[in-house]
């Protein structure tokens, strides 16, 4: 691998400890919670045939969620950073587009019908595909596909949106209110299937890796890029729809949980530069590890009471953030 | 015929060969062909005419100068002599192949282009941006080698930013960044280089440093377009000049041959006046 040239640490180092970090937060979830788990409970219920109440409650519950809540961070840090290329705007995150509306009217309306949580879910993905369609089709209209349009076109989506789901949560019950701001905020105690959303995020890396050069050429902007023989359409296309299927199905897993998309980059970023064949595969990571430690506290803190995971993602995320901020050396 | 008309009145310090990590690694397709040939080329912008019919081939050893006033369509030319924009009429070949019968990653290691704006968005050091130069030479899972590197650091040296390796480039100056976008375009290693305005925000040194080092592709079997503002350098530079005038015309010829009082003032709409100094043409605004 290349010397990083000025950056804060070699990609070596910092994969190792990515992925210690990803064994720390993946152990503590499964051993963490109201009922107290052993180490050799966790051993067993994942290596072994262990049949104890810990392995029971480790291998049934706590393994599926655990591992969903680490592939929908994943995705959505991916989903961010691969936004970030797209708009050429390092402040954009997955939910820029509407995404996130799209799906929480969808997934808001399925709560306000009282449908079950598999429609509520399905509903999220046809929102958040509703939304990504009619964002592409509307920005596409005039074959003149800029970014500043296609923001444009995503903002106004997401407000419009925004407003349909005040309206939703003016009218619904006061019953339905609470499920409502769960979902709204990000809640990952429903997630259970963890196998789609890792198959997802598999992938979507197996499918932008072998192009993170083009990314990096593509983020100098697009009149350089086409010059170095990148197909710059082809390449925004595809980055686009991407980006929104990775939103889409965490979104639907977990709900709008805030903030990974946009400050997993951005730290990534700060300390091991912004080589996209380095930034997503250890964002996916880092994304994985913040939802999962996140997810975590969200059930852990006042238990027996949850809270949504997307309030702890912040309160996480924005220390860190900050003090990462407060100590890099100035860069312009 | 340019290296005569070099020496003859060119300063001391004029490089007069590229460090050999910056020869051109490609071989050119079809040397009965020229590097570049318009026909018949018609542009438009906003449903403005810009240039019609147009005819124009360039060859190996020469450079040339695009002239004229803002808007007028220098910047749309030249995209449209890269192949990046489609012509509104006629035909663009690189090497006597039009463009889209070419890779874009080949044609990538034949020409390339100096964009007039490439505003870094993100944080990025020197030599990650000159790297970037290398792009149509690595393969789909290559990562920039050793040799690369040296490519880049000679890009840099030729552009007087040795030692910049690992600045940040949201930290250099105006001129620096445009010197580093020359790096980058040197370290493609093209045959034939497009560059628009490569002269914005250089200070009189590093103008002539880049000149100097244009005419040196150049004469070394590679080709130079640009477009420039700069009238007297123009004519001291280039073998050729193609002069837009700002209402849908266009000529080409010798710098004696467009560059005309009556040209010029009708172009530029600003009457000029045309001196030779020590047998050099100097264009004087009235």
């Amino acid at each position: 691998m290349r010397p990083t040239h000025g950056r804060a640490i070699r990609p070596l180092t910092g994969f190792i400890v990515l992925l210690l970090a990803v064994a720390g937060a993946l152990g503590w979830a499964l051993a963490a919670g109201s009922m107290t788990v052993t180490v050799a409970d966790v051993f067993s219920a994942l290596f072994g045939a262990g049949d104890s109440m810990g392995a029971q409650v480790v291998r049934e519950l706590r393994f599926s969620r655990a591992l969903s809540a680490f592939a929908c961070g994943g995705l959505l840090g991916l989903a961010g950073a691969l936004m970030q290329v797209l708009l050429r705007n390092p402040l954009a995150d997955p939910y820029i587009l509407g995404i996130s509306g799209g799906a929480a009217l969808g997934a808001l309306g399925g709560i306000l019908a009282g449908l079950t949580a598999l429609w509520v879910d399905a509903g999220a993905l046809g929102g958040a595909l509703a939304a990504t369609l009619l964002v592409f089709g509307l920005a596409h209209g005039d074959g003149s596909w800029t970014q500043t349009r296609l923001l444009l076109t995503g903002v106004i989506v997401a407000a419009g949106c925004g407003a349909g789901v005040t309206l939703m949560l003016a009218l619904a019950p006061a019953g339905q209110v609470h499920s409502m701001l769960f979902w709204l905020m990000g809640d990952a105690s429903a997630a259970n299937r963890p196998w789609t959303v890792l198959a997802v995020l598999g992938a979507a890396l197996a499918l932008v890796l072998p192009f993170g050069r083009d990314l990096n050429v593509l983020a100098r902007g697009g009149l350089s890029a086409a010059a170095l023989g990148v197909n710059v359409g082809r390449m925004r296309r595809a980055l686009y729809g991407l980006a929104s299927l990775c939103t889409a199905a965490a979104v639907t897993t977990v709900g709008a949980v805030g903030f990974v998309g946009l400050v997993v980059p951005h730290l990534v970023r700060l300390v091991l530069g912004n080589d996209q064949r380095i930034l997503l595969p250890a964002t996916v990571l880092g994304g994985g590890i913040l939802l999962t430690v996140a997810d975590t506290l969200a059930r852990t803190v006042v238990a027996p009471r949850q809270l949504p995971v997307g309030v702890l993602t912040a309160l996480i995320g924005v220390p860190v953030f900050l003090f990462l901020l407060a100590r890099q050396p100035e860069r312009g | 015929m340019s290296g005569t008309h070099l020496a003859a009145h060119l300063p001391t310090h004029l490089p007069t060969h590229l460090p050999p990590e910056l020869a051109y690694s490609s071989p050119w397709p079809d040397w009965a062909q020229p590097l570049l040939s318009a026909r018949q080329l018609v542009l438009k912008r906003g449903g403005r005419g810009l240039c019609a019919n147009f005819d124009f081939e360039i060859h190996a050893g020469e450079c040339v100068a695009i002239l004229g006033p803002n808007g007028a369509g220098k910047t749309t030319l030249l995209h449209a002599l890269a192949g990046l924009r489609a012509a509104d009429g006629g035909a663009v070949s690189l090497g006597g192949k039009p463009y889209a019968q070419w890779a874009l990653a080949e044609a990538a290691r034949l020409r390339g282009l100096l964009p007039q704006h490439a505003p870094a968005h993100f944080a990025a050091t020197v030599l990650e941006t000159v790297l970037i130069g290398r792009h149509p030479h690595l393969g789909r899972w290559g990562w920039e080698s050793e040799r690369d590197e040296r490519i880049a650091r000679a890009a840099l040296a030729c552009v007087g930013l040795a030692g910049f390796e690992v600045r940040e480039v949201s930290a250099l100056s105006g001129g620096e960044n445009q010197r580093v976008a020359l790096a980058t375009l040197l370290a493609q290693t093209p045959r034939l280089f497009l560059l628009d305005e490569p002269l914005n925000h250089l200070d009189l040194h590093h103008q002539i440093v880049v000149l100097d080092l244009l005419r040196v592709l150049a004469d070394g079997g590679g080709a130079v377009v640009m477009a420039v503002h700069d009238l007297d350098l123009a004519a001291r530079y280039a073998d050729r000049v193609i002069l837009f005038d700002g209402a849908g015309g266009v000529v080409a010829g010798t710098h004696a041959e467009v560059m005309s009082d009556a040209r010029l003032s009708h172009a530029f709409a600003h009457p000029l006046r045309r001196v030779e100094i020590e047998g050099q043409a100097v264009f004087l605004p009235g």
